[in-house]
């Protein structure tokens, strides 16, 4: 038996987590990329809940529960503080959902990425307030009912470009990846590990509780939406250098993803279609970006 | 000046990580400290954050990784960190901070107001307030002692410009010595995957009282434990801060009791009134948080009457060193009247004539009738 | 597996027993998910190919490899049907639970 990924594992069972959630299989991929000499600075998310409540832990890693707003400065924090203390070797790892990221936190992941601090930031992206019971974000894609954007009046602006955002800030790792594509994200993980300097990771997490998807299409969504281009898998290096990881012959048609989510069955033909449109001129910006390249 | 005493003592304290974010009038404690750092005369990792708030974010991170940690703020950054100063001493970080007191906007000021440190008194934070530079760069190297030993947060406060801009002489002491006096700061537990744990996770009903329980009972033994520390500092450094100033407060009639740079003032004040025949003195309170309850009723117990003087206000109720004072004295001193004066807020000037102000009103009545005497007002 | 076997719910009978600040001194492994289910899901080793898969995509490892064969751990499978759906050669079932 030959498993495409290290045996070990570092996140244990016996988590909070809902059936089929998506940021859970992130967790696990990519802490099975890092190893045991990390250290996660976690702010309020799914993830701190998820991993427990006092007194006790799911994971066999350090976590610091930070303030909300802090993930990336906290993390700066202690990776400045780790060094002065004699530690150059640990990862430091700031684990943030789409909230403390696109949010109430992108003010300290600016100024951290600004200033090239040497942490690896992860967003792990459910496209809500998921913890709070799924309020509407600024990653919350249009045409999605949120409880803040019930569907009357549902959310009716794009999906934040964070990877545009991070790019602007020329640090030396960007990348996208997918819990439906395992292997790709654990590549991504090991060869950021070994980066210095600001690297982000945005990791799309499916969440059957605030998608209203059965928890089995969890990875079925995660493969969907990369091929179908509405969220491709690539990196940017510097700000400059675009690499496209999965390339896609013919995109997959959008409704395949839709319609097996609650959140979007409110859609009329001509929202779909408007949010087809979307996806194909975001495509083709990130290929000419990407053949920009050669 | 004052804040370059704040770097010095932060500087020959030996902190690890920095991290600051300008405000006038701050500044300049930053601005040495950066390049203390970058001429390596301070071993430190100086983080230039974007704000106040990640300011102290990297503090409570770098502290929990076992790093001594220094930061310092004003008036609205103080106020922008007041989140993270509950988790500071929620999370037992004996993060060291300097507070210059400046008055809170709108509208914008820059000057000298107390309501600024006053309004976190609730944060669990010791509380230092200065009135030199001497005691300000020796309450710095005291206050990491007294809070790494007890995992306490400590804020050095001073007031805005009278204090933070003014130069003085200061005999800073040798590294040496100091090294002796504060050995580095090695805590049990720190963040680290050789000891993974989770810190600062979900915490229920059945556990949130307990821990905070424990905070309580380590902050009652902070006062005893800043008297010991001030001893051994003083048989090395020659100098005694103590938890409050007493100045010809024994044979007083008229107590004033004060707190910051107007401490200073009053005792001029204090001391021209003498010379009027009028036995007046002052308590200068130098740590506020925790209450030293016990110094205060000892020192007060002898006199006639006492006058307490706010540069701040607890909108809807009264100046909070009076709140604090009358709290405890209750059922002790019962007898003696005690008067409430607010003066000096947003940097109004405080002379010696305000305390001579303060010692006519209150010699022309028996007993406080109201709670809030306001000197200066243009009314 | 000898981890989940040491672990154990913790209960403090004193302030005295607590850490000073909030901070785990134990493992959620203490803690059986697998009462949430009301579905389980029962491999056919037979029809097993031995991929992995189930392996990889469970979220709650509930799932070792044990002599290169999988086997679920019902203590802490929640029944989420990931691994049958999943499942390349379609051999594992989703059954409902016995009372």
């Amino acid at each position: 038996m030959r498993l495409s990924l290290p045996e070990e594992e570092l996140m244990n069972s016996g988590h909070m987590a809902c059936q089929g959630c998506g940021a859970t299989l992130a967790m696990r991929y990519v802490l099975k990329a890092l190893g045991q000499k990390v250290a996660l600075c976690i702010p309020a998310c799914c993830w701190s809940v998820i991993d427990g409540p006092f007194p006790y832990s799911s994971l066999d890693v350090p976590i610091y529960h930070c303030a909300f707003e802090t993930a990336a400065v906290s993390a700066s924090g202690v990776k400045a503080g780790l060094e002065m203390v004699g530690d150059t070797e640990t990862t430091v790892v700031a684990w943030a959902g789409d909230g403390g990221t696109f949010d109430i936190g992108i003010q300290a992941l600016s100024g951290v990425a600004e200033r090239n601090d040497d942490i690896l930031y992860v967003c792990y992206d459910n496209e809500a307030y998921m913890n709070t019971g799924t309020q509407r974000s600024s990653a919350t894609p249009y045409g999605a009912w949120t409880t803040t954007t019930p569907v009357k009046h549902f959310k009716n602006r794009p999906k934040k470009d964070m990877e545009a955002i991070m790019a602007a800030h020329r640090i030396p790792y960007i990348a996208t990846a997918s819990v439906g594509y395992p292997e790709d994200l654990f590549k991504k993980v090991k060869k950021a590990k070994d980066i210095q300097g600001t690297r982000f990771l945005h990791i799309y997490a499916p969440c059957p509780s605030g998608w209203k998807s059965r928890p089995e299409d969890t990875i079925k969504l995660a493969r969907l939406v990369v091929q179908n281009a509405i969220f491709p898998l690539y990196e940017i290096e510097w700000g400059e250098k675009y690499t496209l990881n999965i390339k896609i012959k013919e995109k997959k048609p959008i409704n395949d993803y839709l319609r097996i989510q609650g959140r979007f069955r409110h859609l009329k033909k001509e929202e779909v279609a408007f949010i087809q449109e979307e996806v194909d001129k975001k495509w083709e910006r990130l290929l000419a970006n990407v053949n920009g390249n050669q | 000046m004052g804040n370059h005493a704040l770097s010095y003592g932060a500087m020959l304290g030996r902190s690890q990580v920095i991290a600051a974010y300008p405000i006038t009038p701050q500044t300049q404690v930053v601005e040495l400290l950066s390049e203390m750092c970058a001429d390596k005369t301070l071993d430190a990792m100086f983080i230039k954050v974007e704000s106040e708030h990640s300011a102290m974010a990297a503090c409570l991170g770098a502290s929990l990784s076992g790093a001594r940690t220094f930061t310092a703020t004003s008036a609205q950054g103080l106020a922008l960190m007041h989140e993270l100063l509950h988790w500071a001493s929620g999370g037992r970080l004996p993060v060291v901070m300097g507070n210059i007191n400046r008055a809170m906007a709108p509208g914008w000021s820059i000057w000298s107001d107390q309501n600024d440190s006053l309004s976190q008194r609730d944060t669990g934070w010791i509380q230092f307030y200065c009135a030199n530079n001497q005691e300000v760069l020796d309450t710095v190297i005291q206050a990491f002692k007294v809070s790494e030993k007890l995992l306490i947060p400590s804020m050095v406060i001073l007031d805005a410009f009278t204090l933070s801009h003014t130069y003085e002489v200061v005999d800073i002491p040798e590294q040496e010595k100091v090294d002796e006096f504060l050995p580095p700061f090695k805590p049990e537990i720190t963040l680290t995957p050789d000891d993974p744990h989770a810190f600062g996770g979900l915490t229920s009903p059945e556990h949130y009282f307990e821990l905070r329980y424990k905070l309580q009972k380590d902050m009652e033994k902070v006062e005893a434990l800043i008297e010991k520390t001030g001893r051994e500092y003083e048989k090395m450094f020659g100098r005694y801060l103590g938890i409050v100033e007493e100045h010809l407060c024994d044979d007083a009639d008229l107590i004033f009791i004060t707190s910051g740079t107007m401490g200073s003032t009053a005792k001029v004040g204090v001391d021209e009134l003498r010379k009027e025949g009028i036995k007046a003195g002052n308590l200068r309170i130098k740590v506020f948080r925790p209450f030293p309850f016990d110094v205060v009723r000892n020192v007060i117990k002898g006199a006639r009457k006492v006058a307490v003087v706010d540069r701040n206000i607890s909108y809807g109720h009264h100046g909070m060193f009076f709140q604090e004072v009358k709290s405890a004295v209750f059922g002790h001193s019962d007898g003696i009247p005690i008067f409430g004066f607010i003066t000096g807020l947003g940097g109004r000037d405080i002379t010696p004539s305000t305390f001579r102000e303060i010692a006519q009103y209150v010699r022309e009545k028996e007993k406080p009738e109201e709670n809030i005497v306001w000197i200066g007002v243009k009314k | 597996m000898k981890k989940k076997n040491r672990a154990q719910k913790i209960i403090f009978k004193s302030e005295k027993e607590f850490p000073l600040m909030p901070m785990s001194v134990g493992s959620m492994l203490f803690n059986k998910t697998g009462a949430w289910r009301n579905i389980k899901p029962v491999i056919d080793l037979e029809n097993c190919i031995q991929c992995g898969i189930c392996w990889k995509f469970c979220p709650d490892v509930a799932i070792i490899i044990e002599d290169e064969w999988p086997v679920i751990d019902y203590d802490y499978c929640k029944g989420c049907g990931l691994c049958a759906e999943e499942c390349p050669s379609k051999c594992i079932a989703m059954v409902e639970e016995e009372k």
